[in-house]
């Protein structure tokens, strides 16, 4: 459902993205783990759409997104990092906003942005501009953006960060909530989530996949069995090297 | 005009909506209704001029516009850029030229509306005696095209930068250059070196000379081409520069 195939990116001598691929079916939660910098969000922004890879493509739901990037986005739904938002609308006017430019009009339109209200329970704030909303209710407003149009594919940056512990719980629960249904990919650097609900963990670090499997394989990694361990030998290991080269 | 369908509409609905929500209009519209109106009558002298003509109102329109429409246009893309909602904006279905249009027709909507709000001096000079109807529709026809393209010009400066001082800066810069290309001492500087066709072309790309012959209420082809061909050239070069700086 979702393919990655041997991404690059380029940002002029810097290599962020070096050949990532992988590939992820209907019912699965894939959490995309790493350091901060290490080309978690390039990739994402790759699949996305937003940047032109270097070299590589992403299939999503069977459309190039490089070679027919308009079918390819509209079977995503895309929570960037930090969730911008247009401030100064309200959440109602927000969400109909993205149904008319994803095609919705009329009963069509409000059905869809009604039923992302509900599911990712707005309703209290459906009036409010964005701007004046909690970092949680902003998430959220973030996620039903995202899932208006009942995607195939899901791809979530970070949706969890800088939300309280009850919020967190909330999000999470909406995301295990949709996983059967979708492709899901979520970034993270909160080990705990991985955990809590992905299926499978590919690790990043310096452009590159270094592990893939369960979170049960790669604690087994490690002689502690803790997920933490294996993020560090995997993720920092090498740094000292990098910065010397 | 397929371009400018759904997608299209629905970030031109957004733009409007996001310019009469927000408190710059009201300030840009008075900015701009007092300015032209204290230029007119107080600078311009409009009642002891004796002559029931808008020249004298519609003379200032490329001054007002110059430091006016980049106020106006500064935020389309730079705003995007700063809040990190162009990404969300460019992960929908929509094409860049989509965004694009949406977003240049519903800022010369609004640019259109302040324009429109100064119907009170056509009602007066009518009232004063029996102006020329032809050069009043021609001197909207042309205030608006200008008013398109020094929008135009903001967009392409708004796409360059995240900061929307930068922009205003820019875009007044380049304004003003085009403003001025056919001024005698423009010109006349220009003509001590170089041959005279290379004159002749920078002063054709004045806005003044095709504002001018509008004014008086010639409809000409070619100052409608004109000002089309600035504003197509302008968003052309927005488009090529939001991609690249997606690529880079």
């Amino acid at each position: 459902m979702l393919e990655v195939r041997d991404l690059h990116k380029r940002f002029g001598p810097i290599h962020a993205v070096r050949g990532v691929s992988f590939k992820v079916e209907r019912g699965e939660v894939l959490g995309f783990l790493g350091p901060n910098g290490a080309g978690k969000s390039t990739t994402m922004r790759m699949i996305t759409g937003f940047l032109p890879p270097s070299a590589g493509t992403a299939l999503v739901n069977g459309h190039d997104i490089v070679g027919d990037t308009l079918a390819a986005k509209r079977e995503i739904g895309y929570l960037p990092e930090n969730s911008p938002v247009y401030g100064e609308m309200t959440v109602l006017q927000f969400l109909r906003f993205v149904a008319e430019v994803r095609g919705f009009k009329g009963v069509a339109r409000d059905a869809r942005v009604e039923h992302a209200i509900t599911q990712c329970h707005l309703e209290q704030v459906r009036l409010q501009a964005i701007e004046t909303l909690s970092k949680g209710y902003k998430q959220r407003t973030g996620l039903a953006q995202a899932i208006l149009h009942d995607p195939a594919v899901l791809i979530m940056d970070e949706p969890t960060d800088g939300l309280d512990p009850n919020q967190k719980q909330v999000v999470r629960a909406m995301i295990r909530e949709m996983a059967l249904q979708k492709v899901i990919v979520l970034s993270t650097h909160i080990l705990e989530e991985v955990d809590a609900i992905c299926a499978r963990v590919i690790v990043i670090a310096h452009g590159q996949i270094v592990a893939n499997g369960t979170p049960a394989e790669l604690k087994a990694r490690s002689p502690s069995g803790r997920l933490e361990d294996v993020f560090h030998t995997l993720t920092l290991g090498d740094e000292p090297v990098r910065k010397v080269g | 005009m397929t371009c400018f369908s759904g997608p299209a509409w629905a970030v031109y609905k957004r733009e409007v909506r996001a310019y009469i929500t927000s408190p710059v209009a009201y300030v840009f519209m008075v900015v701009f209704l007092v300015l032209t109106a204290f230029l007119t009558f107080s600078v311009s002298n409009f009642y002891e001029n004796n002559q029931a003509d808008l020249r004298s109102f519609f003379m200032w329109h490329p001054w007002v516009y110059l430091i006016l429409v980049p106020a106006a246009a500064m935020r389309l893309w730079a705003e995007e850029r700063r809040t990190g909602t162009i990404e969300l904006l460019l992960t929908l279905p929509i094409t860049l030229n989509q965004a694009i249009l949406g977003k240049f027709f519903a800022a010369w909507t609004f640019l259109a509306a302040a324009l429109a709000l100064t119907f009170p001096i056509v009602i007066t000079t009518c009232y004063l005696g029996a102006p020329d109807g032809g050069a009043i529709v021609g001197g909207y026809l042309g205030s608006l095209l200008l008013s398109g393209a020094y929008l135009a010009v903001g967009m392409l400066t708004s796409a360059m930068t995240r900061n929307q001082v930068i922009s205003f800066v820019l875009s007044v810069v380049i304004g003003f250059f085009l403003l001025i290309a056919g001024w005698p001492p423009v010109t006349g500087m220009l003509a001590h070196w170089a041959p005279l066709w290379l004159v002749d072309g920078v002063a054709a790309f004045s806005f003044m000379a095709h504002f001018d012959s509008l004014q008086r209420g010639v409809l000409d082809l070619r100052d409608l081409a004109y000002f089309a061909s600035v504003i197509v050239f302008m968003l052309f070069t927005a488009h090529v520069v939001l991609e690249n700086r997606r690529a880079a």
